[in-house]
């Protein structure tokens, strides 16, 4: 063990001697994730982006009275929504829809009041525009949410899309929805899942600018021992009074350490410089190491099957690169669905985004334990694969 | 057997098809010299790296201070200094980075390593370069460093795998010098070279290896023996070389000669006592001397003569 450290001081040294530590482990992911958020952010934190929604009273009940009046109050008042316009009857609010007057309708049907209150079935319909996809979401989140509220009282909510021709931008309306929901009472944030809750921009382009780099930066740990192979100095440690696995043992340590300082810089100067908002420091702990440990496992497994220094780090570069595409690091995949959502899983990305998120919504350290083993599972796989061939890279 | 700081029984290594080393043996004693001279392809890297424990071996023993020597060894292998045929350091590290890191490595600490690092220096000639990058330096200097890190933790036998290929004939003194120097501070070193004067130079006893073989063993004095005590005389003549060498033929002394181009060259017992009478000889044939050289045997004779072929080609 004494020799693996030495051998990773050493490492260190040389790596942040050649620069490429603060190169690929500070200054790319932060630079990037200020240049998405700058670019994206604005958009996707929907600061340029205003909904008014229309509703109509067709039961004139009092709990109808109270989603109309204070939940659309409040959306308003927060200057979520632009404004909201109560119609007369279902025909003007169909027009002032179809005409794009308003992003999206409530429709409180007849009987609703008296269906909260007597378990009957009547369900509030959202009519969206056919060109505000974001609206009609955002509509829908606030009547589930409201739904989920007097959930007890047995109303559903149904909606009504017009959703047609274009791909929404999913990030854009997910993190409008999360704005939606961090109002506080009338509408409750608990009745949303997991997967509806969304960091805002410069918090998730910092997490994902981190987290793909960090599958990139670990190659300047177990990469050394290609090179180390490669430039004799491999026979001269093997040499040396120690086990022969400690060489292994220095490189793996080398790699965490520059995960760990890659991370821990990422986080730091994101929060005071992008205002990114990683959340609970442990549940960060915890997804940093996994993904860290992950990032290890992958790294080992291309050292343990590339032919020399250069051939592994392309692979490694390669396969950061579209883990990260795949984990949503670029843009939303767990939407997409099929075979892409279904390989998304795999990603350790996704889970650390998805780890980060729940963080955002201000889950704690156990709530996240979710989304830490999917990660850790990886890491394990990788190790295990990594380890029936790399132990051959020291054998005699 | 007791004083000796290497035994090495038995090694054999096959790589497919091709035995490397094939079934050698050898000894050295505390604070002596040993070569191993052969040519390239000889074995002497293959048998070098079982010593050291760096290679698995097929069969055979190694064992160095009293303890065995295999690839798993860890303690043990503290007693041996390594020097790589190839250059092995790090190149982004200074000399004196590089030294320290291989201190540490060794188990060196504090006070001790760094004055040790300075006194390396100093032997190696490298102090006045010491904090520059090793990647900075000339061939010579990188060989020097190179085995400036296999003797920096005064191990008790060093091996140099052919310390002195490729560089610059100054660097090359300065490496056979500091050598010489840890010999006679007592160190052990297992030397391995083709080429005849280093071997000459430097070792004790010589072993003399091909194709995975030694082939015989001995000091200088003992590996010439085998050859004879016959001296090579070579004569630069004007012509009738043949004549001439129908004369020389008929001294008692001279055991053969043969006609090299522009001259003769004349093996013969005793080449001082003969010289006269072989002069006499060959003017009484008409011949005119134009000069005269006596090589004494030396371990290219002796390979020659082991081998039926040069050490060099
Ligand atoms: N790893 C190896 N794989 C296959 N053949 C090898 C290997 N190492 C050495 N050899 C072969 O073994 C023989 C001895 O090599 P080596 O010990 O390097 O000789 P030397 O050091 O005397 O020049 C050579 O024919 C060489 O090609
Ligand atoms: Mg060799």
């Amino acid at each position: 063990m004494r020799a693996a450290v030495l051998i990773a001081i050493k490492d260190l040294r040389q790596r942040i001697r050649d620069k490429s530590f603060f190169l690929w482990g500070i200054v790319a992911p932060v630079g990037l994730a200020a240049i998405f958020s700058l670019l994206l952010g604005s958009v996707a934190d929907g600061d340029s982006i205003r909904v008014s929604f229309g509703a109509v009273d067709l039961d004139g009940g009092e709990v109808a009275a109270v989603f109309t009046g204070d939940v659309l109050g409040s959306l308003a008042e927060a200057e979520i929504v632009e404004s909201v316009v109560v119609f007369g009857s279902l025909a003007d609010a169909e027009r002032a829809v179809g005409a794009g007057d308003v992003d999206a309708v409530f429709v409180l049907p007849a009987g609703f009041s008296a269906a909260v209150g007597g378990g009957g079935e009547a369900p509030i319909e959202v009519i969206g525009y056919v060109d505000s996809t974001i609206g009609t979401q955002v509509a829908r989140a606030v009547a589930s949410s409201f739904a989920g509220e007097i959930n007890g009282l047995g109303v559903a909510v149904g909606t009504v899309f017009a959703v047609e021709g274009s791909q929404p931008d999913q990030a854009a309306i997910d993190a409008l929805i999360s704005e939606v929901m961090q109002i506080p009472a009338p509408i409750s944030v608990g009745a949303i899942g997991a997967a509806d809750k969304e960091l805002d921009s410069s918090t998730f382009y910092s997490a994902a600018m981190a987290v793909m780099f960090l599958f990139l930066i670990v190659q300047f740990g177990v990469l050394g021992l290609l090179e180390e192979r490669e430039n004799g100095t491999l026979n001269r440690l093997l040499a040396a009074p120690m086990r022969r696995s400690s060489v292994i043992m220095g490189k793996a340590i080398t790699s965490f350490v520059i995960g760990v300082l890659s991370m821990t810089s990422v986080i730091v100067i994101t929060t005071v410089a992008l205002g990114a908002d990683w959340g609970d420091p442990f549940g960060v702990a915890a997804l940093v190491l996994a993904g860290i440990i992950a990032a290890l496992g992958l790294m080992m497994l291309v050292a343990a099957f590339a032919k020399t220094a250069e051939q592994a780090g392309n692979l490694q570069s390669i396969a950061a690169f579209l883990l990260a595409m795949l984990g949503g690091a670029f843009f939303p995949v767990a939407q997409a669905g099929g075979l892409i959502e279904a390989m998304s899983k795999i990603t350790p990305h996704a889970w650390f985004l998805r780890g980060l998120g729940d963080l955002a919504g201000g889950t704690g350290l156990t709530g996240i334990l979710g989304s830490v083993w999917p990660i850790l599972l990886f890491a394990a796989v990788t190790m295990g694969l990594a380890s029936l061939r790399l132990r051959r890279m020291v054998a005699p | 057997m007791a004083g000796n700081i290497l035994e090495a029984r038995g090694l054999r290594k096959s790589f497919g098809d091709l035995v490397a080393v094939d079934g050698v043996d050898f000894h050295i004693a505390e604070g002596e010299t040993y070569g191993l001279l052969g040519p390239n392809g000889a074995g002497k890297t293959t048998a070098i790296s079982m010593v050291t424990g760096l290679l698995e071996k097929d069969s055979g023993e190694v064992v160095v201070a009293g303890r065995s020597i295999t690839t798993s060894s860890t303690d043990a292998k503290a007693a041996i200094g390594y020097v790589p045929q190839d250059i092995a350091i790090y190149p982004d590290l200074s000399a004196r980075e590089n030294l320290d890191f291989f201190g540490r490595l060794y188990g060196m600490n504090g006070k001790e390593r760094s004055a040790r690092v300075g006194e390396v220096l100093e032997i190696i000639g490298l102090a006045d370069r010491a904090d520059d990058r090793s990647e900075q330096f000339s061939g010579g200097m990188k060989r020097r460093l190179n085995i400036g890190i296999g003797l920096l933790h005064s191990p008790r036998l060093l091996m140099l795998d052919e310390p002195t290929v490729g560089v610059d004939p100054q660097s090359r003194n300065a490496i056979l010098e500091s050598v010489e120097r840890l010999s006679q501070e007592g160190m052990a070193v297992l030397y391995t070279t083709h080429y005849m004067e280093e071997a000459e130079r430097l070792c004790d006893r010589v072993g003399i290896i091909d194709h995975g073989k030694i082939l015989a063993e001995g000091t200088r004095a003992e590996l010439v023996a085998l050859v004879g005590q016959r001296d090579r005389v070579r004569m630069s003549t004007n012509d009738r070389t043949e004549a001439a060498a129908e004369a020389l033929r008929s001294h008692a002394a001279v055991d053969e000669v043969t006609a090299s181009d522009g001259g003769l060259e004349v093996l013969v017992r005793g080449a001082a006592a003969a010289l006269p009478r072989l002069l006499e000889l060959a003017a009484g044939a008409g011949v005119g001397v134009t000069s005269v050289e006596v090589v004494e045997p030396n371990l290219e004779a002796v390979f020659l003569h082991l081998t039926g072929k040069a050490l060099r080609d």
